[in-house]
């Protein structure tokens, strides 16, 4: 049989994606255990026992002089950045990529400008951003907003000009205006592309905000880890590592199941 | 005056002539089929009906209304596919039909509840109360189009537009529809424009059977001219031509 009719059963394909992270884990393991056997001293490679224990420290036991956990600390300010900015990404360009996708005024104006807007590094601009906007909680923000707004724009434009043609000459057959076939029409059948879009572009948005955490900041996640970095705690990185990568894949998990329940008629015809 | 008249309609794109000196008038309630090769002009005549598009030169006047510079509520149409708003249950898609017209798309309260009972009579003259809930991407091929019409009539259109509604139907569900479009019509009398490829189709259902040709034709530049209409068939009493001439003309009945 060929390669491509294989197709591994229940327990095989459970069995198949459990391997890479247990060999993942195994690898680490041994090379850390290597090292510290050469050197019980050494931080590069922390052994899974001391970063489990360096996770319970870190997420239960206060700080000393501020007496806060810094963990939850960092995760709610770099929580509230995050989705603060990828929100204001997400409504901006709903409403730029309705506009560019449905009137051909607003596609002249402003689709080229997108276009070129989204191959501007947005990191290359950090410096003008905390000149611009300080160096508080506005300027992480706006780094997410340009750094993901003009491409969700310019993805979500495309989705409403690829509505069937049919389908916006029919609403007007049926008396709709302008508003009416944004809003009834072409707004229900992009917010699942909204959706995919924003779990799309959650990667970029926890880059620019770690990257701009790592510059300028006084909490949040990205901070702390560039902080410890100067004291190579390589066990409190690797938990907030780990954190972050949770995080990411809850929020992920929220959006797709949200998206299932929200729109049944995605998945009528299946 | 009849309902509505095409009067020496061009349609050009560019150098290319599609349509050229069009003129056809029609009485209320006539059922016109339209038929041609395909290239040759008739989907275009019928989206200028549809006021998608503006005639180059000429008007298309609807009772004796202006030309139309975009669709509005006087016309109703059916395309071949995507007629249906697949994110909206059958039930919210009839009622799509009188609620987009309103500012916000929506109807509130009574005038909602009022407008989903005739939805539910639309869906039970269609044969589709049993589906009410469900979204049309879980409907048959049959099934969206008799949806579709259903839509369209909800809105109460001057004239229907149907640009090729069964052509990806199969041939058991494309008779069904036939019956079906002429229950429909015996019930409204609605004025119908059809677009079909099947000349049997055109001549069953229609009252008149309009056919587009190039009239003229430039062997070294083929977009030179365009299509007209150059048969205008009576397709009344199935197609069987002068089966009342004797009520038009007594005198030639045999003494």
């Amino acid at each position: 049989m060929r390669l491509i009719n294989h197709i591994p059963g229940r327990p095989g394909s459970v069995i198949l994606a459990a391997l890479p992270f247990v060999a993942l884990l195994v690898a680490y393991s041994v090379a850390s255990d290597l090292r510290l056997e050469a050197n019980p001293q050494d931080k590069l490679l922390p052994a899974p026992g001391t970063i489990l224990e360096t996770a319970q420290r870190l997420f239960t036991e206060p700080d000393k002089r501020s007496k806060e956990i810094l963990l939850w600390n960092d995760t709610f300010a770099s929580l509230a950045r995050l989705l603060g900015g990828v929100g204001i990404s997400a409504l901006l360009s709903l409403l730029l990529g309705l506009a560019i996708g449905l009137l051909p005024y607003a596609r002249s104006a402003l689709s080229s400008f997108i276009a070129v807007l989204s191959m501007v590094p947005p990191l290359a601009l950090l410096p003008i951003l905390f000149i611009m906007f300080g160096l508080g909680e506005l300027s992480k923000v706006v780094l997410i907003i340009i750094g993901i707004t003009p491409f969700m724009t310019r993805d979500l434009a495309q989705r409403v000009m690829e509505i069937p043609k049919e389908q916006i000459v029919k609403a007007q057959t049926l008396g709709a205006s302008s508003a009416v076939i944004a809003l009834r029409v072409a707004l229900p059948q992009i917010l699942p592309r909204l959706i995919s879009n924003v779990r799309l572009s959650l990667g970029s948005a926890w880059l620019f905000l770690i990257a701009a955490e790592a510059v300028a900041s006084n909490v949040g996640l990205g901070y702390r880890i560039f902080l410890v970095r100067r004291y190579l705690a390589m066990d409190v990185i690797l938990t907030y590592v780990i954190w972050i990568t949770l995080l990411a894949f809850v929020i992920d998990w929220l959006l797709k199941t949200l998206s299932r329940r929200a729109f049944p008629w995605m998945e009528a015809g299946l | 005056m009849s309902f509505v008249s095409v009067r020496n309609v061009w349609q050009r794109y560019g150098d290319r002539s599609i349509l050229e000196r069009v003129n056809v008038s029609v009485d209320e309630g006539e059922f016109i089929s339209i038929v041609g090769a395909s290239g040759c002009g008739k989907s275009t005549f019928l989206r200028m009906l549809l006021a998608e598009e503006r005639p180059f030169r000429g008007e298309i006047s609807i009772d004796g209304g202006e030309t139309a510079v975009e669709p509005n509520r006087e016309r109703g149409v059916v395309f071949q596919r995507y007629s249906v708003f697949p994110h909206l249950t059958v039930r919210n898609n009839l009622i799509a039909g009188e609620s987009f017209a309103n500012p916000l798309g929506r109807l509130r309260g009574a005038a909602r509840k009022e407008a989903a009972d005739r939805a539910d009579r639309m869906l039970e003259r269609i044969g589709l109360n049993h589906v009410a809930d469900q979204y049309p991407a879980a409907l048959s091929g049959g099934m969206q189009q008799r949806l579709a019409i259903g839509q369209a009539m909800t809105a109460k259109p001057r004239i229907l537009l149907l640009d090729e509604p069964f052509g990806a139907l199969d041939p058991g569900t494309r008779v069904q529809m036939h019956d079906f479009l002429m229950e429909l019509r015996a019930e409204t009398n609605m004025t119908v424009f059809m677009v079909t490829h099947d000349l049997q189709e055109g001549f069953k259902l229609g009252d008149r059977v309009l056919v587009f040709d190039k009239p003229r034709w430039d062997p070294q530049d083929p977009g030179l001219f365009g299509a007209t209409v150059t048969y205008d068939f009576d397709a009344s009493n199935d197609g069987v031509p002068f089966q009342d001439i004797l009520d038009q003309y007594p005198s030639l009945a045999a003494g």
